[in-house]
């Protein structure tokens, strides 16, 4: 069997966070009694006419923008028409063929080794979303919900060849791709509601082939990791189908995540008329080059770029970076708490570690813990003045985060203040005293064994001595005896 | 002197000195539709409990000294594609019986707000397609002139009811001179604004590049007037223009000395008949007789506007027309298996011939492979047709056509002559095409007694010199107070 290697496509699809709908004045939220959200616009009643939403639009521009797209100066919108009965017009309004709001735009990936690789993305456009059947088994007919009828929609398309190699790098995609949204605030990223929708389109073909396989497209992968695992479920599923003498049909695919397997929806083996052409109700949007300057000069500071900076300012490591600039409130969070505090490694390290356990198992994001940046950086600031060990430290952030007091509170009440120098000696001498065997091993030239005899004396002090007093006296009393 | 007589300005004028009432009026009109609609037929729907409402309303402010608006009382029949909340509106289709809009078209706004009194909702060829009435998919409209005729269309009921007394004036819709053309048939004023001018939300699309409200009345004042009241941008129609209105009465000074008008030829060719020649070659005499300097002139393109026409409107109106599809309102059929077979049986059901040959022409035009060759090449011609006119702009304020080959037609006489029905906008359908402003009005008659149209167009937002040109016109000549007999029938 010759080896096999997988190429990606992207489809993305984001609702944009805006106040109403796309074309009328509707609320865009997402659920809510059926058909509540609806006027003669986004219900498609003869006579009513569409109108832009002018954030919608902006939206659409900065992530372009974000994404290292050209803007269209002169952007048009198209009618794509086709039958269904979610869709009220009988088309849907989107920007078809080569003036997208944005084009020839690219993103970037890092993938665990820390390598990053650029994604091209060829289109960036604006359209409407459809309604939503709700159909009821045995009832003999299906009833349909137009409060998502004509909620702005972003469709993000990668170039064509596809650049992404592997599911795990479309996962990336996805994930980086989401992130950049969310930093924007033009979408909240929710894809088990479905506000942001990934369909890859995975083809395979073996390796030293110079033309591409044919693609499927998979649907309904309402994570990042199912995006990842249907991508590969189908690569291996295609390989088969090739191994075994068959040919990959072009098909829409559904992703049954229970099963972990992907299933034929619809075939695209005859390419779909969709009889597009540019929607006459629509005049073309006409962009003032002053105020897309505008808007990149407002553009947030993307994770990639707070990444690299967090790295330099802070001298994270990559991975501790990337971890705190997958939403940028937790970043935020991070550069609040290291304000005025020296190690500010240590403050990715509590963040990341403690801080991270305890607020997911409160199912909260780090950010939303109740302990804010500041109470952080006192925490760590008691252990680096030597005021507090990181033993005790321990125990105090599951204090703070129980209770919301501040660590010096805490440690006053539980009396957790540090040992003082004479009393860890005091132990220390105790603990030398009762262990003579150990002690007698290590003047034996067995060095290892005096990391017990560290193990006994914190556990003696309850935490409370300090690491460097605990190692210097009883380095003082071995070399006493 | 019977109230359904005189003009809109004149009943206006009276209902607000108070010499009669809004309600009297508004009976009188109803009184006529009751007594020659059942021949003229113009009326899908007569709303007679509402006007009377509506008119007393009226009445009820002019007692309590209340300030009213210019058209306060008056009557006005409605193009049956205008949207109008708690109204049935069917576009005269059987796919939109029962489908009653919960808002208001615009244009039914403003003039509610400016007092009019809405008498009913006009018959129209099914979807605004064709020349005739005889496209209805409900019954054919008769022109008042010659019940044996039709009314021309599409907005041939509008034209019907005003010409027979049923209405002081009405609105129309034009996408190919669908006002222009029944305004010349029934010997009344026709206005296609410029497309931009007149908000087209709540008016069912046809062919939404191309549509454009307008009035349809018996003088050129009536016409001004109305149109003064329903133009003007609407923030909720994307491709109106946002430009301040003139009071298009204004315009009327009577004064169209060194007026530059053209005549050009390719309108004057084969096809037009004699009669509609001669009265528009006297017409043009009219003018230069008060002073207009006249000129011919050519738009080569002309002969290309049908049937870049006949691609572009289809092509829109495929897609218009595609949410007719029984999920939500109108026709639904009652034997469908699943939601395909729903969508078919009741297109099937609901369209008439016209309709669905218009459907699949503009689906042909806009499929894969087709679409550089027809809807693409199709909007080039346009181009080439603006192009044309702006050429004529630099030299004339505006041009002097005839409004369409030949006075009306039989009823019955074109229908299977799909082609020679067609040819009937021949002269109106380049005006959509370009977006620009065209008016018709009454230029004599035939031999048989039948009203023969004039057209003027102009550049972009000229309806102030065209309307200036018509009203003079119509001072000096007296065709416009010539009534159809109706009541000797």
């Amino acid at each position: 069997m010759p080896l096999y290697e997988t190429h990606v496509g992207m489809e993305c699809h984001a609702e944009l966070l805006t106040e109403s709908k796309m074309f009328c004045g509707c609320r865009n939220e997402f659920g809510g009694e059926p058909n509540t959200r609806t006027c003669p616009v986004c219900l498609g009643l003869p006579g009513s006419l569409p109108v832009f939403n002018k954030k919608a639009i902006e939206h659409v521009v900065r992530t372009a923008l974000a994404l290292n797209c050209t803007i269209s100066l002169h952007s048009v919108f198209h009618r794509k028409n086709y039958f269904y009965p979610d869709l009220p017009k009988g088309y849907q309004i989107s920007q078809y063929g080569n003036t997208p709001i944005g084009v020839n735009g690219w993103l970037e990936i890092e993938k665990p080794d820390g390598t990053t690789k650029k994604i091209h993305i060829t289109r960036v456009h604006l359209e409407e979303d459809t309604g939503k059947l709700i159909h009821s088994d045995g009832a003999g007919y299906s009833v349909v919900d137009y409060n998502r009828s004509s909620v702005p929609l972003m469709e993000i398309v990668t170039a064509f060849p596809p650049d992404i190699e592997s599911a795990e790098e479309a996962r990336l995609y996805a994930e980086t791709l989401r992130s950049i949204l969310i930093y924007l605030g033009v979408s909240d990223g929710k894809m088990e509601q479905g506000s942001l929708r990934a369909e890859p389109n995975p083809s395979v073909r073996p390796v030293g082939s110079d033309t591409f396989g044919t693609k499927t497209e998979l649907k309904n992968l309402n994570s990042f990791r199912s995006v990842q695992r249907g991508i590969e479920y189908e690569a291996q599923r295609q390989i088969e189908v090739i191994e075994s003498g068959g040919r990959v049909t072009q098909e829409t695919r559904g992703w049954d995540d229970e099963k972990g397997i992907s299933f034929s929806q619809r075939s695209k083996e005859v390419e779909q008329e969709y009889r597009y052409f540019p929607e006459p109700d629509l005049i073309p949007l006409e962009f003032d080059p002053e105020w897309l300057e505008s808007l990149r000069a407002e553009l947030p500071e993307l994770p990639n770029a707070k990444k690299r900076r967090l790295m330099e300012q802070y001298g994270l490591p990559a991975t501790d970076a990337a971890q705190l600039v997958l939403e940028r409130e937790t970043a935020d969070y991070f550069e609040q708490a290291a304000r005025g505090v020296k190690d500010t490694k240590a403050v990715a390290n509590w963040m990341l570690g403690d801080l991270a356990r305890l607020a997911n198992a409160s199912g909260l994001a780090i950010h939303a813990a109740p302990i804010p940046p500041a109470a952080l950086a006192e925490m760590v600031g008691l252990i680096e003045s030597g005021a507090m060990t990181g033993k005790i430290a321990k125990t105090v952030i599951e204090e703070m985060f129980a209770t919301g007091k501040s660590a010096p509170q805490v440690v006053q009440e539980k009396g957790l203040t540090v040992s003082g120098a004479d009393e860890v000696a005091g132990i220390v001498a105790k603990v030398v005293a009762a262990n003579p065997d150990v002690v007698a091993k290590i003047k034996a030239g067995n060095d290892k064994s005096i990391g017990f005899l560290v193990g006994q004396v914190m556990k003696e002090s309850k935490g409370r001595a300090k690491p460097d007093d605990v190692n210097r006296l009883l380095r003082e009393e071995m070399d006493k005896l | 002197m019977e109230l359904y007589t005189l003009s809109a300005r004149e009943l206006a004028d009276k209902i607000q000195a108070r010499e009669v009432s809004a309600r009297e009026v508004t009976d009188a009109f109803l009184a006529c539709i009751e007594r020659v609609d059942s021949d003229v037929r113009a009326f899908v729907t007569v709303t007679a409990q509402q006007a009377r409402a509506a008119a007393d309303a009226v009445d009820a402010r002019l007692a309590a000294k209340e300030e009213v608006s210019s058209l306060a009382g008056v009557p006005i029949a409605l193009k049956d594609n205008l949207c109008t909340t708690g109204v049935e509106t069917t576009c005269s289709s059987k796919i939109l019986r029962g489908f009653v809009p919960p808002y208001n078209a615009t244009v039914v706004e403003k003039l509610s707000a400016a007092g009019a009194v809405s008498l009913g909702k006009a018959t129209m060829d099914e979807f605004a397609m064709g020349s005739s009435t005889e496209n209805s998919g409900l019954f054919t409209t008769r022109n008042p002139w010659d019940l044996t005729k039709v009314p021309g269309g599409s907005s041939g009921g509008s034209a019907a009811a005003v010409a027979a007394g049923e209405a002081p004036f009405a609105l129309g819709s034009d996408t190919g001179g669908s006002i222009r053309q029944p305004a010349a048939f029934c010997g009344l004023v026709g206005v296609k604004p410029t497309y931009g001018r007149v908000s087209r939300y709540g008016l069912v699309a046809f062919a939404s590049s191309l549509d454009q409200i307008g009035p349809l009345a018996r003088t050129v004042e009536d016409a001004a007037l109305l149109l003064s009241v329903i133009a003007g941008h609407d923030p909720g129609d994307s491709t109106s223009v946002p430009r301040s209105v003139p009071d298009y009465r204004a315009a009327l000074t009577g004064d169209i000395k060194g007026l530059r008008v053209g005549i050009p030829k390719e309108y004057f060719a084969e096809g037009i008949a004699t009669d509609v020649r001669e009265a528009v070659t006297r017409a043009i005499s009219v003018l230069e007789g008060l002073g207009a300097s006249v000129g011919e002139t050519s738009l080569p393109y002309t002969e290309y506007a049908l049937p870049a026409y006949y691609i572009v409107a289809p092509a829109e109106a495929s897609s218009n027309l595609a949410r007719y599809d029984g999920v939500r309102y109108g026709h639904r059929t009652r034997n469908a298996q699943g939601h395909i077979d729903l969508f078919e049986k009741t297109r099937d059901e609901g369209f008439g011939d016209e309709v669905k040959q218009r459907i699949m022409i503009g689906t042909y035009a806009l499929s894969a492979g087709y679409y550089d060759a027809f809807y693409l090449k199709a909007q080039q011609v346009r181009t080439l047709i603006k192009q044309d006119f702006d050429r004529c702009w630099e030299n004339f304020d505006a041009l002097i056509t005839p409004t369409a080959p030949s006075a009306a037609f039989g009823i019955g006489e074109k229908t299977d002559d799909p082609l020679a029905m067609k040819l009937s906008d021949i002269c109106t359908i380049p005006a959509n095409m370009a977006g620009i402003p065209a008016l018709s009005q009454c230029c004599g008659f035939t031999e048989s007694g039948l009203p023969i149209g004039v057209q003027l167009m102009g550049p972009p937002f000229s309806e102030e010199t065209l309307l200036r040109l018509a009203h003079a016109y119509e001072q000096a000549t007296d065709w416009h107070t010539r009534r159809p007999s109706l009541d000797k029938k």
